[in-house]
């Protein structure tokens, strides 16, 4: 129960873009399409995930070197690192898998989203349901992968509206990212309504 | 001098941070709830932004092209690490509302960004000026959209009231309505950079 | 002096030595600032509990309940028989404006002040469950929360002021004044969990 409860909260009541404000780069920059938007959110829900278990694991051994202050230099390291390795072996294992997650690859060492979630599980302070602790292996991946679900959410709803929108005609001075950004707002409104569900 | 006085204009007005290059949203919408809070986040990213920028501009010439990226986020990270401890040592409460904010200035495209496109093709002063006026950019686009925010949410700005305390239109305060500040606060910026 | 050429030695040693001169930088400034963050995060437990004992004998404890938007941590003041002599919030994520309100709200002089009443003794529940306390408007569920948290404070009182009040320790474990919305284990968890802060 309590696992499907981290899904509910992770991608509706707390929205990592929409509630949290973590990788708007990419949700204002890639949601144009609805192809895109879904191809992108596939290729972080992959890597977040992966991510969260590594830096999980490097942080349990930076407690035990009592070099917690490296954390930041570390985490970035790794997450640019696996990126890295990611694309290669992508590359070389499944091509077809490469063409449609490729191009999103270098665009996401630089997503907040991986470095910030990493940084939740790794000190336990993301938020789970009913006050269960924030610990351990297990509930950090399926937050991180609920995030990222979310993440994928947000950005292929908002991909839709963003295709229908631009077909309507819009003040001049409301073009582009401003408009981009009062469409985000009613979105967020929207999923204000799932707060205090769990 | 008219050139260092061009590079820190630069960044305040011509090329703005987020209203320009419209970079380092997450920080700009999740941090904005206040006045206070959306200066303090622009003065920690002006602290990296200037330290970053003279230090990469020091080693370029020892950094090899092809892993410049890594060694700028070296840079970077460390002296987010930096930031992190010095405010836990001074101002722990500061720290503790910006939060997971200050770490993800790592990932701030404006740090990386100038790193690339100024610091490694400028000299030492001129890199620390850029990171001055890019880093003041950015204070005075998260001030002004704190305090847009906090006077429509709570009617005060810089915790000072304004309008009489039963006043505020709470959604500014909250999620969506950072996202709707920004957006209007920006085609305003674009109306009046048309003229 | 002319830029390095990227060739394969030259990458490795660059990347190498800037990485190695950053970690002993940062593990300078860390041993600097280390005896400050500690004296800070000590300064700030004292003075939250100076703040919840107001000048008084007493017991401080520190206890959460689950609240709207996440766990409620409140640092509780109690004199010898139990009665609230503070509290302070140290964390919340309720909604700002609303529920964030539980911060100012039931101290004295507010709109639900709970000092001076005794978890033992009064009903400490909202109104609207039929107890002494006015809830935040629009915010019953923060409010419920908070009075969960103060009473979680409360049994983890008893338990280390054993016998002495036994009587109040069965009240406030069974008790008819426990909102019904609650979930015992959470309060238990949290009980088990709420660490003795200050015991003059």
């Amino acid at each position: 129960m309590i696992y499907f409860l981290i899904f509910i909260s992770a991608i509706f009541v707390n929205n990592i873009v929409l509630s949290q404000f973590l990788g708007i780069c990419p949700f204002l920059g890639v949601s144009k399409k609805i192809d895109t938007a879904l191809g992108m959110g596939a290729a972080v829900t992959f890597v977040l995930t992966l991510a969260t278990i590594v830096t999980y694991l490097l942080q349990k051994l930076l407690v035990v070197l009592g070099v917690e202050f490296l954390q930041t230099i570390l985490f970035i390291l790794v997450i640019a690192a696996l990126v890295q390795s990611i694309e290669i072996v992508l590359k070389k294992v499944s091509p077809s898998l490469y063409q449609a997650l490729g191009v999103f690859l270098p665009l996401i060492t630089t997503n907040c989203c991986l470095l910030g979630v990493a940084i939740l599980v790794a000190n336990g302070t993301y938020k789970m349901p009913g006050g269960a602790p924030a610990e351990g292996l297990l509930n950090g991946t399926l937050f991180a992968f609920a995030t990222a679900l979310g993440f994928s959410l947000a950005l292929v709803l908002f991909a839709g509206i963003r295709e229908q929108l631009s077909m309507n005609k819009i003040p001049k001075a409301m073009q582009g990212t401003p408009i981009a950004l009062l469409t985000a707002g009613i979105l967020a409104m929207a999923f204000m309504g799932f707060s205090g569900v769990v | 001098m008219n050139n260092a006085l061009k590079t820190l204009t630069n960044g305040i007005l011509k090329e703005n941070p987020t209203f320009g290059l419209v970079l380092g949203m997450c920080p700009t919408l999740a941090t904005t709830s206040s006045a206070v809070n959306g200066m303090s986040m622009g003065l920690a990213t002006m602290f990296v932004l200037i330290c970053s920028n003279i230090v990469i501009s020091l080693l370029k010439n020892v950094i090899p092209d092809k892993v410049r990226i890594p060694a700028f986020i070296v840079v970077i990270a460390t002296f987010v690490s930096i930031l992190q401890l010095l405010m836990q040592a001074y101002v722990p409460a500061i720290y503790a509302t910006l939060g997971l904010f200050i770490p993800l200035i790592v990932v701030n495209c404006i740090v990386l960004g100038r790193a690339e496109a100024f610091a490694c093709k400028n000299s030492v002063g001129l890199s620390a000026i850029d990171g001055l006026g890019m880093g003041l950019g950015f204070t005075l686009s998260l001030t002004l959209i704190g305090a847009v925010r906090e006077l429509l949410g709570t009617g005060c700005i810089f915790g000072a009231h304004l309008f009489d305390g039963q006043y505020g239109a709470l959604i500014f305060v909250l999620a969506p309505g950072a996202f709707i500040c920004l957006g209007y606060i920006m085609a305003l910026v674009q109306k009046l950079m048309k003229k | 002096m002319a830029k390095l050429e990227s060739t394969f030695k030259n990458m490795v040693l660059s990347l190498t030595a800037i990485t190695l001169v950053a970690a002993a930088g940062l593990a300078a400034v860390y041993m600097v600032t280390k005896a400050q963050i500690d004296a800070q995060k000590e300064a700030a437990q004292n003075a939250a509990k100076i703040e919840v004992l107001n000048g008084q004998e007493g017991t401080a404890i520190e206890c959460s309940a689950d609240g709207f938007g996440g766990p409620i941590r409140l640092m509780v003041g109690f004199a010898a028989n139990g009665d609230i002599l503070g509290y302070k919030v140290l964390e919340h994520q309720e909604t700002p404006g609303l529920g964030s309100h539980i911060a100012e709200w039931f101290q004295e002089g507010g709109k639900g002040n709970i000092i001076g009443m005794n978890p033992g003794k009064n009903n400490m529940t909202v109104s609207k469950d039929g107890g002494e306390v006015d809830a935040i408007t629009a915010a019953t569920i923060s409010s419920r929360a908070f009075l969960k948290a103060i009473h979680n404070a409360y049994g983890q009182f008893c338990e280390q002021n054993g016998n002495a009040v036994a009587t109040d320790s069965v009240a406030c474990y069974t008790g008819a004044s426990m909102p019904k919305d609650s979930a015992e284990c959470v309060m238990h968890h949290c009980c088990s969990e709420g660490k003795e802060v200050n015991h003059e």
